[in-house]
């Protein structure tokens, strides 16, 4: 690409390019304009883009044979240039993965098999029929023609996600066709530092990286000290374990988080930023070492950004491998060399930051908000969401739920409808108990307040929190006392062990949640839980410490007669607790295959064949094989 | 060999450190922990100690750094790593009982390595694939939705690797 | 400084901008419990974990509780220490931190002086709701200086602090993290395989018997209890200022008289003052500068007498090694001097001789053991205790130190000048040196001993003396990480002194590593520095040079300054040790 030398330049190249994405940009709500599609057959000068999710999850499941195929085969059929295949970022429905999707049509097929390409390449896009079977949904019997008409993705917003899945984020091009880096130059040409402090502080964007700090203010703390060396930080450290917004947003739109942290450091007189990323994000971090790269050599980074007198680079820190990072100052630590552990505030980062300079230090979701807010104006932003939490909020829907994956919603919007609507529902049918969010920092909401619209205040008032977005939807099938065990877990081996309440108070907590799902517990354990728990979230000198026993003091209040079924019962009602919990063979049930005793691991399963067979308690390790393997289901688990 | 190998290996660890853009060369412990580990697989003492030398930081310091992020090990790795998921989405779907199993079938504990240093098994906190939890890799390859009884099936596959 | 009000407890209080909670509770007469909080203002020393969480407070509009030690007061806080939220809390941090510490308090050397054992008396902790196994004890005792139990310690990681921060050498470290948080050298590697200096402040901060000196009284009275031996002891000058506070005393008692006597009833033969030996230590420094100036020597020259600046200098900057002094440390010197002189004239065999020394520092309990400072194979030194194992060594014999009359050191090692007793602060050395340089070279007489450039606890001071034609340039540091900064000048070539003194320890041997806990109070090291300048005004004969049994030794023995064996028992040469 050229070297963009003014604003004007920018300008320029937008207009010559913003046409190129349009077609991708679904209009809701729009009649059709396909299914034999006769004008695209007829006008010759019309390309068709088939877009492929080429984000983690998608490729992981294949993703990226899938796109070597399709190109492959429409060079085969000659169609090189009427079929343009495009990689781009995370639809959001990445449990149906991998994903294929055919503009102007929106058709979308899913679960692709290199096998399937053939078929779609030869009856789409050769002859412009699609092909039934291989649509969403088709395998549940309910093919959905037009994927933007399903709940999943009418009801969202895209604000922070807008190019997922509509640019490919290799092509600085194509994020300049969607008005990429106007923003920046809005900003070094209309706007004074002030006045884009004013403008975020009058959006109301607060932080998305958990603590929803306004980002406004914050960028007004940094800009009022008077050190001439100051520093943006993006953090993308991402430690909540089944959370993926950061990544997909680094992934398939990594310009925009570029662009505003340039923004930032204009607002705030800082000419190099940080993005600190977690080492187990390898593709993310290539993507964002080659878009600095390019747009340092397009001019947008760099020296002197479009020939104005801003000048702003970013560089890249790795993490490796500790949640506690995400925690600011631990943050601040690890990019100066150290081991992360958090330290007292104040001071806090926008007054000693990096290196001892004022910093700003922002999520990823955060920074992908601020350029839409600079282009479209405040006002704009506050008519999404709720008052005091504007704007949207991804979220990484996991667990026991239908469309695992990524969604944007308005704040606001209620758990009922993020599960049941966009969700699309529990799997199996299974009856909804809860839903976690806020990661290990963060508590169970239980389904009387599912219609909880959710923002930052009301979250907290339920005792939970946003966090950065990992929502995790449980079912009848999932014991909440272990869910809570498993968090501990988690920050136990997280916690960094500088200060006293963490480093042994969690442990110990865990020490008693050990023993109350083996089946050991008493009735004072729970009192124990609960006054070392709220001693650890005064006590403790960071945020892990101090919200770390959430998990545990929310299913404490919401789910207590499961806790009492473990402590007086011995029994674990979900049947999760293995050392409460045991296989039988329902005997009417067992056809005798001797299938679960050929699998079992330490031969304890008895019978004659075709007759009904017997495990043996005692020797039984409880692995849980010769439940998934039996064919009848004869096997089950008390 | 090995001590020929090992001398390049230094030589292209000070290449590095030689190369480093950051003025404080402390503050590039980190990235260069990074670099070692993938030069030399682990990071034994002798290239603690060399680091230490070469950022002119106190040893007791790249070793607090080291045992303090998971990431970094001191002790060499299998041929292959065995990444178990045990990010949220994949706890739920199951996959204590799949690491368990891999434990059990290649018989060590998680984090460690098999004798003869083909497998270790290492419990990861989500790689970002959730929507296929439980989610294991193996180097690079990604298993999808794993359960118990396909531990044996993907083992086989490096049966004679 | 403008002042903030406040209201601790209810009561009023006025303090100034960024006073700590912790501190301003002091002026209502509260004191919070602090464990990994230390704090020596004027020395720049200071501990801010805020990592322990024992002096937790409430403030009012706070949604957590705060630790004091590193909570700024600000205008109108409302701060309570008192109520059933903090006070509990606080006990359940104690009660954390006790919960795998070993109950070994009987038998703990730490049992008088221990924080962790004083909050629990304090705060009446009677039981351990939470429990796990007791750390093992790992003693590494692979030294001569310094004994490491990581069974004993809390993580208050003030040692981290203090030799990362204040003396810039890094042994320690916090390694793992979570649960298995560790406070440890480089993979666990026994002291002595480190760059450690023994300087022993890690000793003086630690709050438990984590860290704590090599225990050499044992070896004391069994050379004292052997008929066969003649047991000589001399006692460094900052030893008799600091003594005094672990036998009853007010903090900055001089109790020379009475410490004279308690070793003479330990049943050391002759009782002598390393002082004697400063004064020896002025005239061969002074000389060797001098001869240096004249003869376009490497300068500038730096002060020998501190064992873990030279440890230092060996390790971090060996290059260097030819600015250091050659003059061996005083105590050796004395001891080299006993073991040839005072031993032909007494006719003593060397075999039977033992020379003690009592030093506030934990570093020349290594020093004594260097092959360099020994004479035809015996050490200069047999044995080093510190002042705390002094005072140790006086109450095991039931010896009622302040009812002991006072008396005088043995001669002739027993007299010495005012400049000499001043050796033991920051900048002492430094001024004892300059009496006597400009005196031996002008040949006129100062009407003002004092140099108040080289006085005080700045950590780096500066200072010019006008001696003839030159303007002599020098340079005083304390603690290491100034040390290392002086340094740094030289290495880049900035520095233009001609003569520089380093004290490893933070105000000099007054705050050494064998001096009794100052637990973090400031006052405790003024005061002792402020005895050292008194017992100095006091003296009759205030420069080295006046000394008469100094210039007696000359004439009898020694011959002249930095005569040939004055270098062969007096001086000594360095060797370039591991870097890292
Ligand atoms: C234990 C812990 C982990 C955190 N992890 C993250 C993280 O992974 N990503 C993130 O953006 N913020 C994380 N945070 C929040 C950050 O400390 C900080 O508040 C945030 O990055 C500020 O950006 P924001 O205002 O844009 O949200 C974490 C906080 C704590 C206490
Ligand atoms: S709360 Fe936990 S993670 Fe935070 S500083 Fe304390 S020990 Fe470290
Ligand atoms: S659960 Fe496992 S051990 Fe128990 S009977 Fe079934 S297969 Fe055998
Ligand atoms: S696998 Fe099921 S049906 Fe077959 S023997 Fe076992 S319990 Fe019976
Ligand atoms: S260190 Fe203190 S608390 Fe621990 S055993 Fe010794 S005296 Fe007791
Ligand atoms: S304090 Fe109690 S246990 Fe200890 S010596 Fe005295 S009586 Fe015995
Ligand atoms: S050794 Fe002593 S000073 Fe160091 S951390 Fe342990 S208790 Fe604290
Ligand atoms: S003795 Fe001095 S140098 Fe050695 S570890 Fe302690 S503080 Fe550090
Ligand atoms: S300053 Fe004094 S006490 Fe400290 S190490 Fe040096 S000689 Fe010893
Ligand atoms: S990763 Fe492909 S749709 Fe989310
Ligand atoms: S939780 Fe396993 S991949 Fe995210
Ligand atoms: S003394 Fe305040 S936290 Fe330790």
């Amino acid at each position: 690409m050229k070297r963009i030398l003014s604003f004007q330049d920018l300008h320029n190249l937008y207009e010559d390019v913003k046409e190129q994405t349009d077609m991708r940009l679904h209009k809701l709500n729009q009649a059709p304009d396909f299914i034999q599609l006769p004008e695209h057959e007829k006008d010759e000068t019309k390309v068709r883009h088939v877009m492929v999710c080429a984000d983690t999850g998608c490729i992981a499941s294949g993703a990226l044979s899938i796109a070597d195929v399709l190109e492959e085969t429409v060079n085969r059929y000659g169609l090189q240039d009427k079929v343009k295949v495009v990689k781009t970022g995370c639809f959001g429905l990445c449990s149906e993965g991998p994903i294929v999707i055919v503009h102007p049509e929106r058709i979308m097929y899913t679960q692709l098999k290199p096998e399937h390409i053939e078929e779609i390449v030869k009856e789409h896009l050769k002859d412009g029929h699609y092909v039934e079977h291989l649509l969403l949904g088709a395998r549940e019997g309910d093919p959905v023609l037009l994927f933007d008409q399903v709940d999943f993705f009418r009801k969202q917003t895209r604000v922070a996600t807008r190019n997922c899945g509509i640019i490919d984020p290799a092509s600085l091009e194509e994020y300049i066709s969607q008005k990429g880096y106007l923003a920046l130059a809005k900003v070094l040409s209309e706007m004074k530092p002030q006045d884009v402090i004013e403008t975020i502080k009058q959006s109301g964007l607060r932080g998305r990286g958990g603590a929803g700090f306004p980002a406004g203010l914050k960028w007004g703390f940094t800009a009022q000290e008077k050190d001439p060396v100051k520093y943006v930080c993006c953090n993308a450290d991402e430690g909540d374990p089944g959370a993926f917004m950061d990544l997909s947003l680094l992934e398939g739109d990594p310009h925009s988080i570029l662009e505003a942290m340039a923004i930032a450091g204009y607002a705030i007189g800082a000419n190099l930023g940080f993005i600190y990323i977690r080492a187990e994000y390898p593709s993310a971090i290539s993507r964002l070492l080659t878009s600095i790269e390019e747009a340092k050599k397009a001019g947008l980074l760099g020296e002197n950004i479009m020939g104005s007198d801003f000048s702003f680079d970013i560089e890249l820190r790795l993490g490796a491998g500790a949640f506690v990072c995400g925690e600011e100052t631990a943050l601040i630590a690890s990019v100066e060399g150290n081991r992360g552990e958090p330290r007292n505030k104040p001071p806090f980062p926008a007054a000693k930051g990096i290196y001892g300079k004022p910093t700003v230090i922002n999520n990823v979701e955060t920074f992908a908000n601020i350029c839409p807010i600079i282009l479209n104006g405040p006002e704009w932003y506050k008519t999404i969401g709720t008052e005091r939490s504007p704007g949207t909020k991804v979220f990484a829907l996991a667990g026991k739920i239908n469309n695992v994956g990524l969604i944007e919603v308005p704040m606001g919007t209620t758990l009922r409808e993020i599960i049941y609507e966009i969700g699309g529902g529990i799997v199996d049918d299974k009856q909804l108990k809860a839903v976690q969010t806020g990661g290990p920092s963060g508590g169970c909401i239980p389904i009387q307040h599912l219609d909880t619209p959710i923002d930052y205040e009301s979250l907290q008032a339920i005792g939970t929190m946003m966090g950065s977005g990992g929502m995790i939807v449980l079912d009848e099938t999932t014991c909440m006392v272990n869910i809570a065990k498993f968090y501990l877990e988690f920050t136990v081996e997280e916690s960094c062990g500088k200060c006293t309440p963490c480093r042994f108070g969690n442990s110990y907590l865990l020490d008693i949640m050990n023993k109350i799902t083996r089946g050991q517990g008493e009735r004072e354990d729970l009192d124990r839980l609960y006054h070392l728990g709220e001693t650890i979230k005064e006590a403790s000198l960071c945020g892990l410490g101090q919200s770390s026993p959430n998990p545990v003091l929310s299913t404490l209040r919401y789910f207590r007669d499961e806790y009492l079924a473990h402590v007086d019962d011995k029994f674990c009602p979900a049947g999760e607790c293995v050392s409460l919990m045991r296989y039988e063979i329902v005997a009417e049930r067992c056809i005798g295959c001797t299938i679960c005793a050929k699998n079992c691991p330490v031969q304890c399963i008895s019978g004659e064949l075709k007759e009904p067979h017997v495990i043996d308690q005692e020797a039984c390790i409880k692995c849980g094989i010769c439940f998934e393997k039996c064919p009848t289901k004869a096997i089950i688990k008390i | 060999m090995v001590i020929n190998d090992q001398s390049t290996k230094f030589a292209e660890l000070d290449r590095f450190i030689d190369e480093l853009e950051i003025s404080d060369k402390s503050s590039a412990l980190i990235p260069v922990l990074h670099h070692a580990q993938t030069l030399f697989g682990y990071l034994p003492q002798e290239v603690q100690s060399h680091i230490a030398e070469r950022l002119d930081v106190s040893v007791a310091k790249v070793y607090g750094v080291v045992s303090f992020y998971t990431f970094f090990t001191m002790e060499p790795r299998g041929r292959y790593n065995v990444s178990v998921c045990l990010g949220t989405a994949c706890f739920v779907a199951g996959a204590e009982a799949v690491l368990n199993e891999f434990e059990k079938q290649l018989g060590v504990k998680s984090g460690e390595t098999t004798e003869d240093f083909k497998f270790s098994v290492i419990p990861v906190r989500c790689v970002g694939a959730c929507s296929l939890a439980p989610v294991v890799m193996i180097n690079d390859k990604v298993y999808p939705r794993v359960k118990v009884s396909d531990v044996t099936e993907i083992l086989a596959e490096y049966k004679d690797a | 400084m403008p002042n903030v009000n406040l209201t601790i407890n209810g009561m009023p209080t006025t303090v100034k901008t960024g006073t700590t909670v912790l501190d301003a509770a002091r002026t209502v007469g509260i004191k919070i419990p602090s464990l990994c909080y230390l704090h020596l203002p004027d020395v720049d020393v200071v501990c801010k974990n805020s990592s322990c969480r024992i002096c937790l407070v409430e403030v009012e509009g706070r949604r957590n509780l705060a630790p004091s030690c590193s909570t700024s007061v600000t205008e109108g806080m409302v701060v309570r220490t008192d109520t059933a939220r903090a006070v509990e809390a606080r006990k359940t941090m104690l009660e954390l931190l006790l919960s795998n510490h070993p109950h070994d308090c009987l038998f703990c050397s730490r049992r008088e002086s221990c924080e962790l054992k004083a909050l629990t008396d304090e705060m009446g902790i009677d039981e351990l709701p939470y429990q796990s196994p007791v750390r093992e004890a790992e003693l590494d005792t692979s030294n001569f200086s310094i004994v490491r139990d990581t069974s004993k310690c809390i993580l208050c990681r003030r040692c981290e602090a203090v030799c990362t921060e204040v003396q810039s050498m890094g042994i320690y470290s916090g390694v793992n993290r979570g649960f298995d948080t560790n406070i440890d050298t480089a993979f666990n590697t026994p002291m002595s395989e480190t760059v450690c200096t023994f300087c022993g402040q890690c000793v003086a901060i630690c709050p438990t018997a984590a860290l704590i000196e090599v225990d050499n009284t044992p070896a004391v009275f069994r050379a004292l209890r052997d008929p066969k031996k003649t047991v000589i002891v001399q006692t460094a000058p900052a030893v008799r200022v600091a003594l005094g506070e672990e036998l009853g005393y007010p903090v900055g008692t001089n109790v020379t008289g009475k410490m004279v006597t308690a070793l003479r009833r330990l049943n050391f033969d002759l009782v002598v003052d390393t002082d004697f030996a400063a004064d020896l230590t002025i005239i061969e420094e002074a000389t060797e500068l001098v001869s240096r100036i004249q003869n376009k020597g490497v300068l500038p020259m730096m002060t020998s007498c501190c064992p873990a600046w030279i440890k230092f200098m060996e390790h971090k900057f060996p290059d260097f090694l030819p600015h250091l002094s050659t003059c061996k440390s005083p105590h050796q010197m004395l001891g080299a001097v006993l073991k040839t002189y005072y031993a032909e004239k007494h006719n003593l065999n060397l075999d039977d001789l033992v020379v003690v020394s009592v030093m506030p520092c934990l570093a020349k309990k290594y020093e004594n053991n260097r092959p360099e400072l020994s004479n035809e194979g015996y050490p200069d030194v047999d044995i080093v205790v510190s002042t705390r194992e002094l005072a140790a060594m006086i109450k095991h014999s039931g010896i009622q130190f302040k009812q002991l009359p006072e008396s005088d050191f043995d001669q002739p090692f027993g007299e010495s000048s005012g400049a000499s007793v001043i050796f033991g602060t920051t900048g002492g050395v430094m001024e004892a040196a300059l009496r006597t340089a400009y005196e031996t070279l002008t040949g006129e007489t100062l009407d003002k001993l004092e140099f108040e450039d080289v006085r005080g606890f700045d950590g780096i001071k500066e200072g010019q003396v006008q001696i003839g034609d030159l303007t002599v340039k020098v340079a005083i540091a304390h603690t290491l990480r100034n040390a290392r900064k002086i340094m740094e000048e030289i290495e880049n070539g900035t520095a233009d002194y001609h003569f520089v003194e380093v004290m490893a320890c933070p105000g000099g041997c007054i705050g050494g590593g064998g001096q009794p806990y100052h637990h973090g109070e400031i006052d405790t090291l003024k005061k002792r520095a402020g005895a050292l300048y008194s017992a100095d005004e006091a003296k009759t004969i205030r420069r080295s040079h006046e000394n008469p049994y100094i210039l007696s030794l000359y004439e009898e023995f020694l011959g002249e300054a930095n005569s040939s064996l004055a270098h062969k028992l007096l001086h000594t040469h360095y060797v370039p040790r591991q870097k890292h």
